[in-house]
């Protein structure tokens, strides 16, 4: 019985921590629009071209930021 | 009326000031009393929401209860939630463009710039070459952006907040650019996964990893669109489920009323993440040169 609510505890506490993922993910995202926004302030002209990059950029970013939040899934419902 | 002082800059910036700081006294405020009001309902064993964030991706039959077993032909809300994505995306293109008009009406005018935004999309990122895809990669925006717009409308089922219905349309995409990287370059297609400008030594350990990120691509390209679906969803239900409190309801009316515009924004921007991400691996697929 103790080992049930030990591990429960585990299942929840690690669910919670690979949560902690999902917000670095954010960091890196914001990374990436921060550069974008500072390259396009100075060269307004070429960032309509690099939107799509932009977009693309962001979607790698937040691909890691989603595997975090796989385990959190996994974690809670599958384990 | 006396004119404002020419020093009237920095008076100005105190009163900025004192408005920033009141906002957030307000803020820490909003925050502290959540907390208490939070604290005292569990106190109370009344920490049990009206409703659980997550029962509305539940899937049921469309005829009968909950609980009656889902067979795939059984038609569910979801299969009623697409069924409709899909009419509004027909009444949009066929209906609305049937005048062919020269001067397009309103639903033409925009029924065509969406035509020419995604037609652009895919020449700008994938190339000339694969505007034969064009109508694939159109298809799969329209259906992924009218399921998450129509999703929006409250007390319906959203499609695309489901990992059988992301996982189905990023496994399509998978195995069309696999199935085109082949029959276009042949053993070429393999060259994607040799990077042939690095060192030859570190080749082998690259390669690994680009087999790895290769395959790892429909399950990022499935969950990001039905887990950004599923998180807005869900945190515009905790809210609303906030909205019993009486003390904090005006709070949470309006973070619902925020949330759901940033969902609006967020229904458009997942699918065209969606969308791009297909023209970049379908780039890959017909110019696999590393």
């Amino acid at each position: 019985m103790e080992l049930e609510a030990a591990s429960a505890l585990g299942q929840f506490a690690g669910a919670g921590l690979a949560a902690i993922g999902s917000g670095l993910a954010a960091i890196g995202v914001g990374n990436v629009a921060g550069n974008f926004l500072a390259g396009a302030l100075r060269n307004p002209s070429a960032a309509n071209a690099q939107t799509a990059t932009l977009f693309i950029g962001i979607a790698f970013a937040e691909a890691l930021g989603i595997f975090a939040f796989l385990v959190s899934l996994l974690l809670m419902f599958a384990v | 009326m006396p004119k404002p002082p020419l020093n009237n800059r920095a008076q100005v910036r105190r009163t900025m000031g004192t408005t920033e700081v009141s906002i957030l006294v307000f803020f820490a405020v909003v925050i502290v009393a959540l907390i208490v009001i939070s604290v005292l309902f569990s106190v109370e064993g009344e920490s049990e929401l009206a409703f659980h964030p997550m029962d509305q991706f539940m899937i049921k039959p469309l005829f009968g209860e909950y609980g009656d077993p889902v067979y795939w032909y059984t038609v569910t809300n979801l299969t009623f939630w697409m069924a409709l994505a899909v009419l509004c995306v027909v009444l949009m293109f066929v209906l609305g463009t049937r005048g062919r008009a020269i001067v397009p009406g309103r639903s033409q005018s925009v029924a065509e710039l969406t035509y020419g935004f995604v037609f652009k999309m895919v020449e700008d990122v994938t190339g000339k070459e694969a505007v034969k895809f064009f109508p694939y990669i159109f298809t799969l925006f329209l259906f992924i952006l009218f399921a998450n717009f129509v999703a929006l409308i409250p007390t319906s089922a959203s499609p695309t907040s489901q990992i059988t219905v992301t996982a189905f349309l990023a496994l399509a995409v998978f195995l069309t650019v696999t199935v085109v990287g082949f029959v276009k370059n042949g053993m070429k297609f393999l060259g994607l996964f040799w990077v042939s400008s690095a060192p030859l030594a570190l080749r082998p350990i690259l390669a690994i990893i680009e087999l790895i990120s290769y395959f790892v691509r429909p399950v990022s390209h499935s969950i990001r669109l039905a887990g950004n679906i599923m998180a807005g969803h869900a945190v515009i239900k905790v809210f609303a489920g906030f909205a019993a409190i009486t003390a904090i309801a005006p709070v949470s009316v309006l973070a619902i009323t925020a949330i759901f515009g940033l969902e609006v924004l967020v229904a458009f921007i997942q699918a065209y993440v969606f969308t791009i991400l297909t023209c970049v691996y379908l780039k890959d697929a017909l110019h696999p040169s590393h």
